[in-house]
């Protein structure tokens, strides 16, 4: 692979991260969600986003070459060498905290795959316009949970907030770009996510101040995921999603 | 939900009642459905509540042996296929809570019967699923199983569980087919995922074969259920059928029966089969199988862990429904 397309690999490599593990995260609630109707919908939501990382995988493993498939990129790389952006991994705590995490993404990948349709690269753009579909549809469920929940009863609010204060510090990082990163946007690859950053914060101040409710305006932000410095989640996670293809390598299953 | 509907409906004098039963007893026989707003028997509303409720848990408690394995599963594509497979589980429970709502109790009341013991859910439930070939197992047995129950029940005198089975049996067989697909993938793979197959089904079969409950001699509701056409066969019959149909795919596999007793008889025209194990099976009915406990108490441990977020909408809508009253008056 010349730079450009490490660069690329790359680039995939991290969206398929970002997505395999959060759909990892949402399948957690099947069968532990408030309503029946909540287990079939996060499960839902969970298949939208393994969806998209096996396109992003199996785009970034023809990209190499080395013959590699979806499922080696998925079940054969250790913590250090997952590249999702935090917020994705963290543990679904409670609803709220599950809800609030995923109305921040949404609000985030409304804009960033709407942009991303545009890309120079007509593969990235088709997966980000049968992408952007969805999470507009899940922002429709994420925006009105968080309506209710913060103007539900005491504990639904306190508990929103106390999911906005465990969230703060790890949303900057959506927002920060990497030399090759900002490589592949000049080739009109890729989003900047950097400028993306004013319009999410105005959409969420705006829509909690509605509920009386605040965004901690965080100067301090945990970043490191797309270099692979994860918080201490993601190894117990991979232990438990790799464990047959760890067990029993090279098996077809 | 309303609980309400239960409450007294208006006395009955003798001789309405006699024609009323009349009426119902020449729709059954002559094979039209009961509809929820018809005149039925009280032990023919209780039954059916019963045997719907029943299945609606089955459906949900189901979930979670199946969900045992999401996180676990070893590709991507099979994580998809098992994670939807779950979700359509999810799907036909509420579909089924909403038909028996329509006989007059309301889904609340189904899951506290089904918390305090009080109803009960398919037994195959009961045992754990410690590998990854037990996913293909119960795709491919227990919903085998359910099928050839739900086949015959798309037959049955209540129009919607009727109408729900018919819904219900078209997702069950991709499920079965997913399962059959997973065991082929271990038995023609290596001879640890072989080995894995046949651990599996040797686990699965017996339980499968309890799915279709006691013997037609045994069972307690089985008779006035076929009279009154709620159910269209016997216990017997569609345990034998499902042998029938599972034996064949056993061959295919390459596996060895799980059953040394099966042996296709020429004159019945059916395979022989050696006896289930009884004991185990009201042993596992009556709460003592090895998940019992578990299962109920990871459903009450969400229910109870939801129940602030039932409560915050709840709250919420009484506050939207104030507030759109002011703005009224």
């Amino acid at each position: 692979m010349n730079v450009e397309q490490q660069n690329l690999f790359r680039f995939l490599v991290g969206l398929g991260d970002d997505a395999v593990v959060l759909s990892h995260r949402l399948s957690e609630w099947c069968s532990n969600g408030p309503y029946l109707e909540e287990d079939i919908a996060l499960s839902n939501i969970a298949l939208d986003y393994i969806g998209r990382a096996r396109m992003f995988y199996q785009y970034a493993a023809e990209i190499e070459g080395k013959g590699r498939t979806e499922d080696d990129i998925a079940y054969l790389r250790d913590e250090r060498q997952f590249t999702n952006l935090l917020i994705h991994e963290l543990p679904i705590n409670d609803f709220a905290f599950t809800m609030v995490r995923q109305f921040f993404v949404d609000v985030y990948y409304c804009e960033y795959l709407k942009q991303l349709c545009e890309s120079k690269d007509e593969r990235i753009a088709a997966i980000a316009a049968k992408a952007v579909k969805e999470s507009r549809y899940h922002l429709k469920r994420s925006e009105p949970w968080i309506r209710q929940l913060s103007e539900g009863t005491e504990e639904s609010r306190r508990r929103i907030q106390a999911a906005l204060v465990e969230l703060e510090n790890f949303v900057g990082e959506l927002f920060i770009m990497s030399d090759w990163e900002k490589e592949l946007v000049e080739a009109g690859i890729a989003v900047d996510r950097e400028k993306l950053q004013a319009g999410w914060d105005q959409y969420i101040q705006k829509f909690l101040a509605e509920s009386d409710l605040e965004f901690p305006d965080s100067q301090l932000q945990i970043r490191g995921g797309r270099d692979g410095i994860h918080t201490e989640h993601l190894g117990h996670m991979l232990s438990d999603m790799q464990y047959v293809q760890r067990v029993y390598p090279g098996l077809e299953w | 939900m309303d609980n309400d509907k239960n409450e007294e409906r208006p006395a009955m004098q003798p001789q309405d009642e006699a024609a009323l039963l009349d009426e119902f007893e020449r729709k059954i026989k002559a094979e039209e459905k009961i509809e929820p707003t018809d005149w039925m028997p009280e032990a023919y509303r209780k039954n059916l509540i019963r045997q719907m409720s029943q299945h609606a848990h089955s459906e949900v408690i189901g979930m979670q042996p199946e969900g045992n394995w999401i996180s676990r599963s070893p590709s991507l594509r099979r994580k998809a296929v098992l994670l939807a497979k779950v979700q359509d589980e999810g799907g036909h429970g509420l579909y089924l809570y909403s038909a028996t709502e329509t006989l007059g109790i309301s889904r609340s009341e189904m899951i506290e019967a089904l918390q305090t013991g009080k109803a009960k859910y398919a037994s195959i439930f009961n045992y754990p699923t410690l590998t990854w070939a037990d996913v293909g197992a119960i795709g491919w047995l227990v919903d085998g199983a359910a099928i050839v129950n739900q086949i015959s029940l798309q037959r049955t005198s209540y129009g919607p569980y009727s109408r729900a089975m018919i819904r219900i049996c078209k997702e069950e067989s991709f499920h079965q087919r997913q399962g059959y697909e997973i065991m082929y993938q271990l038995a023609k793979g290596t001879p640890e995922q072989k080995q894995m197959a046949q651990d599996s089904m040797n686990r699965f079969w017996w339980p499968s074969l309890m799915m279709f409950g006691p013997h037609d001699s045994e069972s307690a509701h089985s008779g006035q259920s076929m009279k009154w056409k709620i159910k269209r066969q016997s216990n017997d019959e569609l345990r034998q059928k499902f042998i029938d149909q599972t034996v064949p795919q056993i061959e295919v596999l390459g596996l060895e029966m799980p059953d040394p007793e099966i042996k296709w008889n020429e004159e019945r025209g059916h395979y022989d089969s050696g006896e289930i194990n009884w004991e185990e099976f009201y042993q596992v009915i009556n709460g003592s199988g090895p998940c019992n406990h578990q299962r109920i108490k990871h459903h009450v441990k969400a229910h109870e862990d939801g129940e602030w977020v039932r409560e915050a909408v709840r709250a919420y809508r009484a506050k939207q429904q104030a507030k759109s009253e002011e703005n009224a008056a």
